[in-house]
């Protein structure tokens, strides 16, 4: 009713909207399971509720861990408080509702790297024995902390948008700020945070339990899905895509390398020098291999796989070469000749690069071979190519599960020689400061797409060394080596894309038309794109948007433009020139000029996804040791909100009066109904009337 | 707040109705169906008033707060009106329904008189007005939080708790008083409980100062109840009486056999 409104709030008609202030952006971490373990972090089913205090000093913790009056606790932790001694000392207490970090560069450390020291270790290659095995040889990770696989029991949210956090700052301020040293009054600033798992325990647990929703309930709910998406690969030839198993006078040389990244919050993962500098090599690579391999074809094939969801156990590739090894894949492990992996190459020291390989099978020749190939290929260029130690195992690479299915001779390219380079490996801090790409202020976007960064350059430079390799090992002649160069161009506008801003020109004229008029949920959105793999197209909308822009750059690199018709690019079976099995057919925007948009175009090229989901789950082996168990927990909602709190005495007060004033009322009520005749009996009484 | 203030401002805004109800309503099924009529004749004129409220807010500029205010005090004295004129029209009702019942009955005494269709039918448009005025703020009170994070005052919950109990005697009181005015044809009585009622709905314009609204609608309900014990045949004679306990010694000295 309106009655109740002061006059200052004469539109804000919610008792709701005086109360809590809703957080919009919201990043949280969840949980995610594998055959054994949990990680993650998981909120009460009702939220979490704490008195707000921020993490500034040692003080700080001291007061939230022990002598504030005011538990539970919801931390703002500083940047620079968020380190594993902190944040296990909070998991071991009961004061700690919940944390929310401040995500920015002031006060961050000179390094930090929530993954494990040894990534993957379990998954690799397991021929290796106890002195090189689980890292005893050589620390890849030595900087990681474990905070990512380690499971907490409140959520932990982090802060990325400074307003919001200003808004925090200012209510802890308002209400929460010790004065003098003495504890600050009631009513106190509070947050609520909202997490809530579904899934518990592990993968077993929770396929388990989902499989008997499925059968036994009316409505079942799922618990948890598996981690999945899709691989990409193309081939300078193209390969018959419905013929499975053993191809035949195939041998093919791969190079690969991953797509995927993470950190320790959801669907954050910038991935800059661990992910997008192994991404654009390739890419490079296969921009400056093309054109030579159509005019002087090498006589074996070179195949080129981006493998999703490596940070997990190997997912992508783990598939393929199950693929392979069932005969259900355009080639078989027979066909395959060798295996160049590009690992991270983004922070070149001193211009050189590590050619990593295996120690047991480095003893043959061919592996020996591979090596001075690249070095020969490396001489015309301004790199230098060295390989580390004999005895130093296979850093964390996709090439290690190929090794695990067959012996087969192989390299994996990297800027570092022993442990890596990169201080901010699979955290929220590897972005493209991290990779030195900086732009020079007062430049237009578009002026930004094109702008060539040393770091762009430098890539560019990896990728010809790349390319020419890869010739070699092909068995193309020297002499056609030095055509392939990688265009400096287009590993700029592939840097920019992303690393800075995927909703760029270039980008914009290579995906489909109603990709770019989409709204608010295309994978358009602004911003740099993130890589972490997600549950893929079956369970979330869109498609993961760095395999849908890997896919049609490629088109764009490796396509041909036809002059198909959109219905005829959507069915080209039904015609005669055209062929479904060895080629995708694309339906692009074109480039858009000032005027108006492209003219949107067919283009044709041999770029195929294939499904990167861990084999685990096609054999129902959700305990498996050989494969990747990785799952996402379900949740129903994720949110925070701040609001004030008043003292418990104030509620038991209230509580108080109201039972006393119910009592009073009860006794009042009885004593004057039991004397009614006595008291309204009055002398204008008229007999007809009854009490 | 939690549900400690939840169960608190529910016992403080309707512990007094629930007396009332149990002690002197729940027995006689005739009273509980008039009480229920009652709320609903207070509902439909709710409905009424929000209908003109939500078309003149549609049709105005939602931009100028001035005319939102302007419009607000209008709707806030059209509902006041309208629920007392529906006060009337029930009081109408129930006297053409007063003879039905009658012929209808055993006694050939009436089964309810006015005086006590005055109070139930008082106390039923207590019970709807308090619900609707304070539901809505109970069910927030649940939450972990309490007002005050835009710099409203933190008693938000327990105002509007004693007002929600004001206004529920409030509404018993003017029943009665209405009821007993149009009987005896006393119109200024009429035009003292309309305006009474604009009183203490146009007072909580003053929050959120708290005590500029809450002691004025005390003070007029003290007022209100001492009318309408007077008009329900009480005296001061008789609460002296009662209070010092010489109560027995007057009702014997008082019965006539009958």
């Amino acid at each position: 009713s309106p009655e109740f409104l002061g006059l200052g709030c004469v539109l804000c008609s919610s008792v709701e909207q005086k109360i809590y202030v809703v957080l919009n952006e919201t990043v949280p971490c969840v949980r995610l399971l594998n055959a054994t373990h949990q990680i993650g972090c998981q909120s009460s089913i009702s939220g979490d509720t704490g008195v707000l205090h921020v993490l500034e000093t040692e003080s700080d913790l001291d007061w939230i861990l022990s002598s504030g009056p005011h538990p539970p606790y919801m931390v703002i932790m500083e940047t620079a408080f968020f380190n594993r001694s902190v944040m296990m000392r909070m998991k071991n207490s009961s004061r700690v509702a919940g944390v929310a970090v401040i995500i920015s560069k002031t006060g961050l450390a000179d390094n930090f790297s929530p993954h494990t020291t040894c990534p993957n270790q379990n998954t690799g290659v397991c021929s290796y024995g106890s002195d090189l095995a689980n890292c005893n040889g050589t620390v890849w990770n030595p900087l990681g902390n474990g905070l990512s696989y380690e499971d907490f029991s409140f959520p932990v949210f982090a802060l990325k948008d400074e307003n919001q956090t200003q808004v925090l700052r200012k209510c802890y301020e308002d209400h929460n700020q010790r004065v003098n040293g003495s504890a600050p009054q009631y009513p106190l600033c509070a947050m609520q945070l909202f997490s809530h798992m579904h899934a518990v325990t592990d993968t077993v647990t929770c396929m388990r339990r989902t499989d008997l929703q499925n059968r036994f309930s009316i409505n079942p709910e799922v618990l948890c899905d598996p981690l999945s998406d899709f691989n990409v690969w193309t081939s300078t030839r193209p390969l018959n895509n419905s013929a499975k198993g053993h191809a035949a006078d195939e041998s093919v040389v791969i190079a690969a390398t991953r797509l995927d990244g993470r950190s320790f919050f959801w669907e954050q993962a910038p991935a800059a020098e661990g992910t997008v500098s192994g991404i654009v090599t390739l890419l490079a690579t296969i921009q400056a291999l093309y054109p030579v391999t159509q005019e002087a074809p090498p006589p074996r094939n070179i195949f080129f796989s981006f493998f999703q969801g490596e940070a997990f156990d190997y997912i992508g590739s783990s598939k393929m070469v199950y693929d392979m090894e069932k005969n259900d894949f355009v080639i078989d492990m027979n066909n395959v000749h060798s295996m160049l992996e590009i690992g991270q190459v983004g922070l070149l020291s001193g211009r050189s690069l590590w050619m990593h390989s295996d120690p047991v099978s480095r003893q043959n020749k061919s592996v020996s071979e591979m090596m001075s190939r690249m070095q020969s290929a490396a001489a015309g260029l301004k790199l230098t190519v060295n390989h580390p130690s004999v005895s130093q195992p296979l850093p964390p690479s996709s090439f290690q599960r190929f090794l695990r299915a067959r012996r087969i001779p192989g390299l994996v390219l990297a800027d570092h020689n022993t442990s890596f380079t990169n201080r901010y490996y699979e955290s929220m801090y590897d972005d493209a400061e991290n990779l030195n790409v900086t732009y020079p202020s007062g430049l237009t976007p578009d002026e930004q797409l094109v702008y060539e960064t040393d770091a762009a350059k430098s890539l560019a430079e990896v990728a010809t060394l790349v390319a020419r390799s890869l010739y070699l090992q092909a068995g193309g002649e020297e002499n056609n080596l030095n055509n392939i160069t990688a265009d400096p161009k287009i590993v700029a506008q592939v840097l920019y894309g992303f690393l800075v801003q995927k909703n760029n020109s270039w980008f914009r004229s290579l995906l489909p038309p109603e990709v770019t008029k989409k709204g608010v949920n295309s994978i358009l959105s602004p911003g740099p794109p993130q890589f972490y793999i997600g549950l893929g197209p079956r369970v979330h909308g869109p498609a993961h948007s760095v395999t849908r822009f890997v896919q049609y750059i490629l088109a764009n690199l490796t396509g041909t433009v036809t002059n198909l018709t959109e219905s005829q690019c959507q069915n080209p079976s039904e015609l005669s020139t055209e062929n479904k099995d060895l080629f995708s057919y694309f339906w692009v925007s074109g480039p858009a000029s000032v005027n108006s948009t492209g003219e949107p175009f067919c283009v044709r090229a041999s770029v195929r996804l294939s499904e990167a989901v861990s084999p685990a789950f096609e054999l129902l082996e959700y305990g498996s040791r050989n494969y990747s168990t990785w799952t996402e927990s379900r949740w129903k909602s994720i949110r925070a909100r701040i609001f004030l709190v008043a003292s418990r005495e104030l509620e038991m007060l209230t509580l108080g009066v109201g039972v006393a004033v119910l009592l009073l009322s009860l006794l009042v009520t009885y004593f004057i109904s039991s004397k009614a005749e006595l008291l309204f009996s009055s002398a204008r009484e008229t007999p007809t009337t009854t009490y | 707040m939690t549900v400690a203030v939840f169960f608190g401002c529910t016992f403080i805004a309707f512990g007094p109705a629930v007396a009332l109800f149990v002690f002197t309503i729940a027995r006689d099924p005739l009273r509980v169906i008039f009480l229920i009529a009652g709320a609903f004749f207070w509902l439909v004129s709710l409905l009424l008033s929000s209908l003109v409220w939500f078309i003149t807010v549609q049709i105005s500029n939602k931009n100028s707060a001035t005319q939102q205010t302007g419009l607000l005090i209008f709707g806030v004295v059209l509902s006041v009106l309208l629920q007392e004129a529906f006060r009337y029209g029930y009081y109408r009702l129930l006297k053409k329904a007063n003879e039905g019942l009658l012929a209808l009955s055993q006694e050939d005494t009436m089964p309810i008189s006015i005086r006590q269709l005055a109070y139930v039918s008082g106390l039923g448009f207590g019970f709807m007005s308090g619900a609707f005025s304070v539901v809505n703020i109970l069910s927030d009170s649940l939450g972990p939080g309490t007002v005050g994070i835009h710099g409203d005052s933190q008693h938000y919950f327990i105002s509007s708790a004693f007002m929600t109990l004001a206004i529920i005697l409030l509404h018993m009181f003017w029943g009665v008083v209405f009821f007993e005015s149009c009987e005896r044809q006393r119109w200024w009585g009429l035009g003292a409980v309309v305006i009474s009622h604009l009183v203490v709905s146009c007072v909580s314009f003053v929050n959120p100062h708290y005590q500029g609204s809450l002691i004025p609608t005390y003070i007029i309900l003290s007022v209100m109840a001492a009318w309408a014990y007077l008009c329900a045949g009480g005296s001061l004679r008789n609460l002296k009486l009662c209070l010092t306990c010489k109560d027995k010694d007057f009702l014997l000295a008082n019965h006539r056999p009958r």
